[in-house]
């Protein structure tokens, strides 16, 4: 990277891919040929910067400079006015949301100042495509140290010692799972990498293998050392287009590197990847589901033990770890396990990446310590809620996860804060969510999800999850009584009790923290057949505000079932017991006559 | 199964036996032969399956058993313009439904379905990770961003 002057950063993730980044990184080459810069100045198109919600993302650097929202057309201007007068667009600067200030460094900018990035850590400043920028920046001399000074037991211990705990969901100490499979004996085991990421929300995994692929491979082949393997899978969604191409790259450049494949870096140690390809399904997230995937089988999951350390793919010995997890190792093994676990908290130790999105200003992908409190991360890095609303909750964990809310907000995260509050980490995906978010719409819609995910091999989540379903729709169209809101506690607690799997058996979660959590919205649908978010259409009701009414007929007109009577120039009035609530009538109206009660 | 019926060409069926051969004929590969017969003949009628099943020597009712399993495939074929919606939770909370009810009310169907002339099928998915453009609406491979409902009838006028 070292002869040129000035590096043009261009995000290439799939948010700011759709949004045209490909088209900037086009007229900034022209602009620059046209100009005779192009020895001088260099275009990198990277992985996700995380800042998705003020996409496409621009990077200047040296100077840190930040632009975003950048149109192609836009491409000129920078080369003008930043590259060759060396003066930076304000327009197109990130602001304050508050102040309007923009931010010249965007080391600056809330979004970045409070984010630790560990996993993340060449996102956003590396060319994915291009295995010698990953080495440049320490990539493959974990591998190197690994092979050449370290035993596979060393290896281990390094792990155990960081503390690093698996990070899609289950949070099982990833030296420990390392070590089980070390353990077993067989003539051949495998390495997998699970980047099958379901759950709805996240997306950090793709980030990760979109923006830095060796770093999971790097991993993956310090694991195979590890254990003793020589095969690694990536069991990737086919739903992630763009991770699958960068992943096909990477691993064909570092076989050409001699860094994959037959005895690697002289050492004598084989190892190489294969991808597999999910085909969408949630549940394939869980370890054994995701071995039968990989057989080619319907992804349901088997009863453990055998825990795939014994017994895994094609009944060998298998060690499973997410993206996240991986990620971390090749830092882990060169910085050491001490630094590691310096960071975070007594019980979780590193750094987590959360998916924020939702109702909240900065849409993206944040790393912090753990330990971070909800507030620091909602409110300070994701600037806080969104058109100035009120903060209502926060659903943790996806489908599997609950929603936690003002009184959770100091809550340090980690593994066990946030089980205590009746949610859990999951993969990361923070949706926030504010006051017009009713929350048995909410219950509903993840029940809507699981009963749709649910491979349907044990009756307590085939059938007690429709149900559960059934009884949200019914307590949403107002025909819920108190008493149903003690079935579906009740409910909820069999179906964790008794389920096969993580599915099943975290599917009632969102239900029961929204239970305990907006106990009084729940009951305002059941006993007063009100939704206070105003979003259950069947419990809403259509008024005509007699102040404002002109009598114009308008709204009348409109109104598909004639519910609405009224002679010209008098008052309407909308019969109820008509209405469909389809809100015709209050979209037609020009004088705001109509409102929701 | 299907209603639909095919009739497949020879170079159909040769084709599919040359996916299943790529793959060694191991059963264990099932999942990738499947995503090769997809994405060439769009979708996996049982017509397909029964040479997917003859190829690989597996009972053709395991290899139906994975396609139904799986989301991602489908027995019936898509429209020219298949339309997804995302439905992941940062779209629904930020109204992927209303504008999911918007396309079903102008192309007159309902998700799974296609329209008559076989220009636009409608289905939804789970996140597409583009969680900063909620909610998202792809068409073929084109990704609209930030939709509304009010601009769902412009998106179908760019296909007319």
């Amino acid at each position: 990277m070292s002869k040129y002057s000035m590096h043009l950063l261009v995000c290439g993730g799939t948010s700011c891919h759709a949004s045209e980044s490909d088209a900037i990184v086009c007229n900034l080459r022209d602009e620059l040929e046209a100009r005779g810069l192009v020895d001088s100045v260099q275009v990198i198109v990277t992985g996700c910067f995380g800042f998705c919600e003020k996409g496409p993302i621009v990077k200047v650097l040296p100077d840190n400079t930040f632009y975003v929202q950048v149109k192609p057309e836009d491409a000129q201007t920078i080369v003008e006015e930043h590259v060759i007068k060396g003066r930076k667009i304000t327009r197109l600067l990130y602001q304050d949301p508050v102040t309007k200030e923009p931010f010249a460094d965007s080391k600056n900018m809330g979004f970045f100042k409070k984010q630790l990035r560990i996993v993340l850590r060449n996102c956003g400043f590396i060319n994915p495509e291009n295995i010698d920028e990953y080495i440049a920046r320490e990539g493959y001399q974990a591998l190197g140290k690994v092979l050449s000074e370290m035993s596979p037991e060393e290896v281990i211990k390094v792990v155990k010692d960081s503390g690093q705990k698996g990070r899609g969901g289950g949070g099982f100490p990833t030296g420990l799972k390392w070590e089980l499979a070390r353990k077993s004996v067989s003539d051949e085991k495998y390495v997998v990498c699970n980047a099958d990421e379901g759950d709805p929300g996240a997306f950090m995994d793709r980030s990760v293998l979109e923006g830095d692929p060796h770093s999971v491979l790097e991993a993956m082949a310090i694991c195979g050392y590890s254990i003793g393997a020589s095969n690694g899978l990536i069991y990737i969604r086919a739903e992630y287009p763009l991770a699958i191409e960068r992943l096909k790259i990477a691993i064909k450049q570092a076989r050409e590197y001699g860094l994959l494949g037959n005895d690697i870096l002289g050492t004598g140690f084989n190892f190489d990847i294969t991808l597999r390809y999910g085909a969408g399904a949630f549940v394939c997230g869980e370890e054994t589901a995701l071995i039968h995937s990989m057989e080619g089988l319907r992804g349901e999951p088997t009863v453990k033990p055998p825990f795939p350390a014994e017994s895994g793919y094609r009944g060998k010995p298998t060690n499973v770890n997410n993206v996240e997890t991986f990620a971390a190792i090749p830092v882990i093994i060169l910085k050491g396990s001490k630094w590691f676990s310096s960071i975070g908290t007594e019980k979780a130790k590193g750094t987590k990446v959360f998916a924020l999105a939702g109702k909240i200003n900065n849409v993206g992908l944040i790393e912090v310590p753990m330990g971070t409190t909800l507030r620091e991360v909602i409110f300070e890095i994701g600037g806080g809620i969104r058109n100035g609303k009120k903060f209502k909750g926060v659903q943790t964990g996806g489908p599997s996860g609950g929603c936690l809310t003002e009184k959770h907000l100091d809550t340090p995260i980690d593994f066990d804060n946030l089980i205590a509050a009746g949610s859990m980490m999951g993969s990361g995906a923070m949706i926030v969510l504010d006051q017009d978010d009713c929350m048995v719409s909410m219950a509903k819609y993840f029940l809507d999800f699981t009963v749709e995910e649910s491979c349907g091999k044990c009756a307590p989540c085939r059938i007690g999850n429709k149900r559960l379903h059934e009884l949200l729709g019914q307590i949403c169209d107002g025909k819920g009584t108190l008493s149903d809101l003690d079935r579906l506690r009740n409910m909820s607690l069999v179906i964790k009790d008794t389920s096969l799997c993580g599915l099943g058996q975290t599917s009632p979660n969102p239900v029961l923290s929204m239970l305990d959590n907006f106990w009084d919205e729940y009951v305002a649908h059941v006993t007063d057949k009100k939704c206070p978010a105003g979003q259950c259409r069947s419990l809403m009701e259509y008024i005509v505000n007699a102040e404002n009414c002109v009598g114009c007929t308008a709204c009348a007109r409109v109104c598909p079932v004639n519910a609405i009577s009224g002679e010209r120039k008098e008052v309407h009035l909308i019969d109820s017991s008509i209405c469909i609530k389809c809100g015709a009538c209050m979209e037609k109206c020009k004088f705001d006559a109509i409102f929701i009660s | 199964m299907s209603s639909i019926k095919i009739e497949l060409r020879k170079d159909d069926v040769d084709f599919i036996k040359g996916v299943c051969a790529s793959f060694n004929n191991d059963p264990q590969e099932l999942i990738n032969v499947l995503h090769s017969c997809q994405e060439h003949f769009g979708y996996l009628p049982a017509e397909i399956q029964e040479v997917v099943s003859e190829g690989l020597n597996m009972p053709v009712a395991k290899i139906y058993g994975v396609v139904t399993f799986y989301s991602f495939f489908t027995m019936t074929p898509k429209g020219k313009n298949p339309i997804s919606i995302c439905l992941g939770t940062a779209c629904y909370v930020r109204g992927a439904e209303k504008v999911l009810d918007e396309f079903k009310k102008e192309l007159g169907i309902e998700v799974g379905q296609s329209t008559n002339d076989n220009k636009f099928s409608l289905s939804s998915l789970r996140c597409v990770g583009a969680c900063g453009l909620a909610p998202v609406v792809l068409v073929g491979d084109k990704t609209y961003g930030r939709v509304a409902p009010d601009d769902v009838k412009n998106i179908l006028k760019e296909y007319e």
